[in-house]
């Protein structure tokens, strides 16, 4: 019976709304109040029904609810013949607690879309060899699934056989699909576009990458700061010392309606609620646009960062080093760059595959005698020649000589921040090429926005040259740059940096980076959503997209403010509420109650503001 | 030793954790140190011995409390 009442509470709302309208109807239509109080009085019964159900299953855990305030509120203002405040109060009570519940979920909202991008069915190969639907919890490592076009991968797995493109935005930020085929790493709650491929399941359920970012923003979400720590702590004891306070107003004045109507008025909603809406509307917005927030200390601390620290390889830079600069010394150009690609493939070092990337379709010789040179190059015999690749300490080693010009070059590639690669055939120079990562598309943009909101200083740390780390920094327009750098100079000089009272913010890629992102106030990886960036930042950026780090400072400082926000609300609420009680002569149960409800919205629709925000 | 997750309609209020909490705790075969309610998510999540208490015991309490239990996920530890 309670059980089934409490289901109906909405139908309850409807029919004590209902009674309060034909009560004030019948009042004020045809001044009947025979009526009108009897309309009052069974509303008030109706509608109390659930609540005091509450009440009695709260106190049955030893909880003072808020439902245990309102029935006793409830019960007193009946002893008192209030029937129009009994039957106000509990309707409000009712229907502000349904318009909650919609608010709340469409705060929650964005959250909820993306759990639910989680894959719910697979396709298991049983031991006929026959395909068979089973939920994705039955999926066990090690088992065979097939994925058909337009399904999502329902766990991280390796492809055994068949070919096509799959979607990884939800893990990557990515949205160009990636071409996937035998021994490609697939990840669940991507989808497949197009092809149809039998996987191996590698991780199921929560140890999926989609796993572990859906139980990280839930974590994120209930992740308190201190003073939502302390908040909690002081509604769990606010309420009964509201009893108790209402029970000693009416000990020493024996005034009903004032210790009811401090009853409803102690009531802490909006103060409890206020900063855990703005918490999850901030990390909804962030989670929707590829951007986790590890809770609502990171979002307090985010927001207050005044420096932010880049690697340089992989964050400002793409990480895809390419020929910006040549010269060639020689007529036979097309052979010449035939006997360079075909030594250059050879070799695995990333400036040999730039190289050969940029030469492209070429003749292809015999490559003999190879010789690589520790901290040189390569030299090797090419149709009968002796060609050797790689830097200047290379080439004088081979003794050849350089001229005027050549010098000049090499002095202009080098200011221009290029890594040098340089060519002889025979001993006489032929090429010179000058290699440069390229500045990721956008960052400048995004750098400058940064900047707009407050960040003092941008610094680059590199194990680059100081002449490569210093053109970047140029060009962006960073405040320091600082080259020749390891990872422990790295973290040596964040350390530093704090130490002088910067709010410091770093940005890596997460993998060889732990110590500085660990170290800075804020570590923020960017990059695909790796287990290792996932486990060690405060901020995971998973969108590749530069542009996600101002829109999530934007956000966090929004958030901030938004919370904060809620608590002046809400204390405001309380006192205003408080003080008029005592020194006013309008005060009274409904009104309180209206006001309290009221604020509770108030403090919900101001977090859902959050839902909506963009970077101007 | 089982591990449940409770999905429950969207609380409203933070005393409704402190209720679910104190409810689904006082079931024998629940590890309380396990046991932990959101408000943001809306779930419960704990590990339970299946031989002294069932789901359908510890989704009846939360039910009880005026809570709707929309679905639970159990996995054996």
């Amino acid at each position: 019976m309670q059980r089934h009442i409490l289901k109906k509470k909405n139908h309850i709302t409807i029919i004590s709304g209902i009674l309060i309208v034909i009560a004030y109807i019948s009042k004020l239509g045809f001044g009947n109040i025979n009526i009108f109080t009897w309309s009052l009085i069974i509303s008030s019964a109706i509608g109390a029904t659930p609540i005091a159900i509450q009440a009695y299953q709260s106190l049955k855990v030893k909880v003072v609810s808020i439902d245990v305030l309102v029935t006793i509120a409830v019960i007193g203002a009946f002893l008192i013949s209030e029937f129009e405040e009994s039957a106000i109060v509990t309707f409000l009570f009712l229907f502000g607690a349904y318009l909650e519940q919609r608010t709340l979920n469409k705060t929650r909202s964005a959250i909820k879309e993306l759990t639910e991008m989680a894959p719910e069915n697979a396709l298991k190969q049983m031991e006929n060899g026959e395909f068979e639907e089973i939920e994705v919890d039955e999926v066990d490592v090690g088992n065979i699934l097939l994925v058909k076009t337009g399904a999502k991968v329902p766990v991280d797995g390796t492809v055994l056989t068949g070919e096509g493109h799959i979607n990884e935005a939800s893990i990557t930020g990515e949205s160009l699909p990636v071409s996937k085929n035998k021994d490609s790493q697939v990840y669940a709650g991507t989808i497949l576009e197009n092809g149809t491929i039998q996987i191996i399941a590698n991780r199921v359920g929560e140890d999926t990458t989609f796993g572990k970012i859906i139980e990280l923003i839930e974590e994120a979400q209930d992740s308190k700061s201190e003073a939502e720590r302390f908040i909690d702590k002081f509604s769990k004891y606010y309420t009964p010392v509201v009893l108790v306070l209402a029970f000693i107003v009416w000990l020493f004045s024996q005034d009903i309606e004032l210790a009811i109507t401090i009853l409803v008025l102690g009531c802490p909603g909006a103060l409890v609620i206020g900063v855990p809406v703005s918490n999850v509307a901030g990390i909804g917005n962030g989670a929707k646009h590829g951007v986790l927030l590890k809770g609502s200390e990171v979002i307090g601390d985010f927001s207050k960062v005044n420096t932010i620290v880049f690697d340089k390889t992989g964050t400002l830079t793409i990480g895809n080093p390419k020929v910006t600069d040549k010269e060639i010394y020689a007529d036979n150009v097309d052979e010449i760059l035939s006997y360079l690609a075909s030594v250059e493939k050879e070799s695995d070092h990333p400036l040999a595959k730039s190289v050969v990337e940029y030469i492209g379709d070429t003749k292809a010789y015999a490559v003999e005698k190879t010789e690589v040179v520790k901290g040189g190059g390569i030299v090797a015999q090419v149709n009968g020649h002796r060609v050797a690749v790689g830097n200047v300490a290379l080439i004088k080693q081979e003794n050849v000589h350089l001229s005027e010009k050549t010098r000049a070059d090499i002095t202009k590639f080098e200011k221009n921040g290029n890594s040098l690669v340089l060519t002889s055939v025979d001993n006489e120079l032929k090429v010179l090429m000058g290699i440069r990562d390229q500045i990721r598309p956008g960052v400048k943009e995004n750098l400058q926005k940064l900047k707009k909101l407050g960040v003092k200083n941008l610094v680059v740390l590199s194990g680059d040259n100081q002449g490569t780390v210093d053109l970047v920094a140029s060009e962006l327009e960073l405040t320091e740059a600082h080259g020749h750098m390891l990872p422990e100079d790295k973290s040596a000089y964040i350390k530093k940096l704090i130490d002088k009272g910067q709010i410091v913010a770093f940005v890596g890629d997460g993998v060889n980076d732990s110590p500085s992102l660990a170290l800075a106030q804020i570590g923020i990886a960017m990059g695909n959503g790796t287990d290792v960036a996932i486990e060690t930042s405060d901020v995971v950026l998973m969108n590749s997209d530069f542009s996600r780090l101002p829109h999530a400072l934007g956000l966090t400082k929004s958030t901030a403010y938004n919370m904060r926000q809620n608590i002046i609300i809400a204390v405001g609420v309380v006192l205003v509420l408080l003080a008029s009680v005592f020194f006013s002569e309008w005060m009274n149960m409904s009104i309180g109650m209206l006001i309290h409800e009221a604020s509770i919205l108030v403090v919900i629709l101001n977090g859902m503001r959050l839902l909506r925000y963009k970077l101007k | 030793m089982q591990k449940a997750t409770i999905q429950l309609e969207t609380l409203t209020c933070p005393s409704c954790m402190q209720k679910i909490e104190n409810g689904v705790k006082s079931l024998d075969g629940v590890d309380k140190e396990s046991l932990s309610v959101s408000f943001n998510s809306s779930k419960v999540k704990l590990n339970f011995d299946d031989e002294k208490v069932s789901i359908k015991d510890i989704e009846n309490t939360i039910d009880k409390l005026g809570y709707n239990v929309i679905k639970s996920q159990v996995k054996a530890l």
